[in-house]
């Protein structure tokens, strides 16, 4: 696009993902914006800037295209890659469909630059399930996008040789502890800003996801499963041919909408989390064992079980998700099975 | 005469030649500059939160990313239509010669528009004096110590200025503290050209090369007269010696002020000497040949 000229921006062709992100940072710290994608080792390489950009303040956005990491090498599809970068600050958005991450990116900037958030967010979309499959689109109209997206005027801190500013500063203790807490303070609170774009875009466009941090489907089952990303398709045809189980899906897993999960499964008998990712050490993955945590504080807690599934884009069937259910019944509370 | 745009009450140590460098560097640039700084002895000192001794825009994010950075901003600026601001990435040797030199390397194929200034106290000083790939040889350092069986750095410093060169770039120079006007004017002429410029100054650490803190002009320019700094330029890929003694001093007046070579024996600057003497004669014969360095690598 750029080298035809349809858009007028630059193209950086940058030798790592390390200097593109690095790049993306010096762009947004100049006031204007930027874009860059990702995956696995990629994403891996970014690590440390991720927690700086987090750290700055910086409205950057990213989509991951989720992928295994390795060793062994693989190139397919699981969430461990951005997992992994759950406590750096960035707010991060997992997405169902091609269609809503077209419109998440969107929704992304206006999360980001909104004054009251000032973080980096990053799209998660599953790698070749989402990113290599034919699946028809409704590209929103750029007079619409711009209207919901103004030209971005920075008003905060950014580099300007008119007014001097020092970005990046060394820190001792007391005030790195402070802010610190104010970054968490900040991450906290964006989610009232996610879901507020969530509807402002519904109105615009005719469509929301849930709202915005959570999307519930058919969610009045006893049984409720809880997961991320693209096997929620699958999920929500499994849960049309049952009567016992709906579905929690998880689009805001940074931050986490704590409330929102309570009130999405607070009466259930069973929750069954769904990751694709495992926190080697803890025999689990990470949504599970935050999903029970969150639980913790209700007096009738429902059984909580986990299942690892799709590492390395292990295919995840209809089939595998109703025998999940099925075997959930006879699990213990806590117990996690390995969907192979 | 510009202002002086580095503010006083910074927490260098004394004598730090590379606050001097900064300091020369902005007197060069005046206002209308971005600076990118990568983590490191000036960074440290010069920015501590809530106060900061830069009077011209500054960011640092990270220690090896201070090229990229400055990349992203120079795009900004260009997307903003902002064609007149000098931005400058601005590092120590750590910085630019070790840990952050694959996005040098980057921005010099690219040839995009930023200056790289490299500050260069030979070692990874704000972590205590470690070696790095600027180290000299022979020097002792926290992780290249002389002792019974090591004469300390047993490789020779690496030359960062040639191998940007080699990358094409259009301006390279070398310069040093100890001849501010030199360093100024290098940085004048840089900020005339455009694509990739590279500049690297040799600044003294009192602290981690054992000297007298009173003493770091003294040493930087015994650098220079003794040949162990050699101040030059390479415009459009020619060479040009810009300080031409009649005669080097030798290089011992200038090891035995510095306790980073106490150790080293007479034969040991021996090899200091001839290596100085030859690098001294090839490059008198680069410039006579008139050679293109830009186009023959």
């Amino acid at each position: 696009m750029i080298a035809d000229g349809r858009i007028k921006s630059r193209f950086l062709e940058v030798e790592s993902e390390f200097s593109a992100i690095s790049s993306v940072a010096g762009a947004v710290a100049a006031g204007s914006r930027a874009f860059t994608a990702t995956c696995s080792q990629g994403l891996a390489l970014m690590h440390e800037v991720l927690f700086a950009i987090a750290g700055m303040r910086l409205p950057v956005v990213m989509v991951v295209t989720n992928r295994a990491l390795s060793s062994p090498i693989n190139i397919w599809n699981d969430c461990q890659d951005s997992i992994s970068e759950r406590d750096s600050g960035w707010i991060q958005l997992y997405v169902e469909t091609v269609q809503e991450a077209v419109d998440t990116i969107i929704q992304a900037y206006k999360i980001a630059e909104d004054n009251r958030v000032l973080l980096p967010v990053m799209v998660c979309m599953d790698g070749f399930i989402l990113t290599h499959t034919v699946e028809p689109v409704e590209l929103p109209d750029d007079v619409e996008v711009k209207k919901f997206l103004p030209k971005y005027k920075p008003n905060h801190a950014f580099l300007d040789p008119t007014r001097p500013m020092t970005l990046g500063p060394f820190t001792y203790p007391e005030p790195y502890f402070k802010l610190r807490k104010e970054l968490s303070l900040a991450i906290d609170n964006s989610k009232i800003i996610i879901s507020e774009v969530n509807e402002e875009f519904g109105e615009m466009f005719k469509r929301k996801y849930g709202n915005g941090l959570i999307e519930e489907y058919k969610n009045d089952k006893k049984i409720a499963i809880v997961s991320m990303g693209s096997v929620c398709g699958t999920i929500k045809c499994v849960v049309d041919s049952r009567k016992d189980t709906g579905l929690v899906r998880i689009r805001c897993y940074r931050p986490l909408p704590k409330e929102d999960l309570i009130e999405a499964l607070k009466g259930k008998e069973i929750v069954i989390v769904l990751d694709k990712n495992i926190s080697l050490g803890l025999g689990s993955g990470s949504v599970f064992s935050e999903v029970r945590d969150v639980l913790y504080s209700l007096k009738d807690r429902p059984k909580v079980v986990g299942c690892v599934a799709g590492l390395g884009g292990t295919d995840i069937k209809s089939k595998d998700i109703n025998r999940l259910i099925d075997e959930s019944k006879k699990m213990k509370d806590g117990e996690v099975v390995w969907l192979i | 005469m510009n202002d002086d745009l580095i503010s006083p009450g910074h927490r260098t140590c004394a004598g730090c030649g590379s606050i001097l460098a900064a300091r020369h560097m902005l007197k060069a640039t005046g206002r209308d500059v971005i600076i990118c700084e990568s983590t490191g002895c000036l960074e440290v000192t010069s920015t501590q939160y809530p106060l900061t001794s830069w009077k011209v825009p500054w960011i640092h994010v990270l220690f090896e990313n201070a090229v990229s950075v400055a990349v992203g901003v120079k795009a900004a600026l260009w997307a903003q239509g902002n064609e007149h601001t000098q931005v400058i990435a601005f590092g120590g040797d750590g910085g630019i010669v070790d840990i952050g030199f694959g996005a040098v390397s980057g921005a010099l194929e690219r040839n995009d528009d930023i200056m790289i200034i490299t500050y260069d106290n030979e070692a990874y000083a704000n972590t205590g004096i470690q070696r790095s790939g600027a180290t000299p040889f022979g020097a002792s350092t926290g992780t290249s110590p002389h002792g019974k069986v090591s004469i300390g750095k047993k490789v020779w410093k690496k030359n960062v200025p040639m191998i940007a060169v080699a990358h094409g770039a259009g301006y390279v120079a070398s310069a040093s503290i100890a001849y501010p006007k030199d360093l100024q004017d290098k940085i004048k002429k840089a900020m005339s050209i455009k694509g990739t410029r590279y500049i690297h100054i040799h600044t003294p650490c009192p602290v981690g090369w054992g000297f007298d803190s009173s003493k770091t002009i003294e040493i930087a320019r015994l650098a220079v007269q003794t040949g162990m700094w050699i101040l030059f330029e390479i415009e459009d890929g020619k060479f040009k010696k810009m300080f031409r003694p009649t005669e080097l001093m030798p290089v011992e007046n200038y090891l035995r002020m510095q306790k980073r070579f106490e150790h080293l024996k007479e034969e040991e600057i021996k090899i200091i000497q001839d290596h100085i003497n030859q690098t001294w004669k090839e490059l008198d014969n680069l410039e006579k040949s008139g050679v293109n360095l830009r186009t023959i690598l």
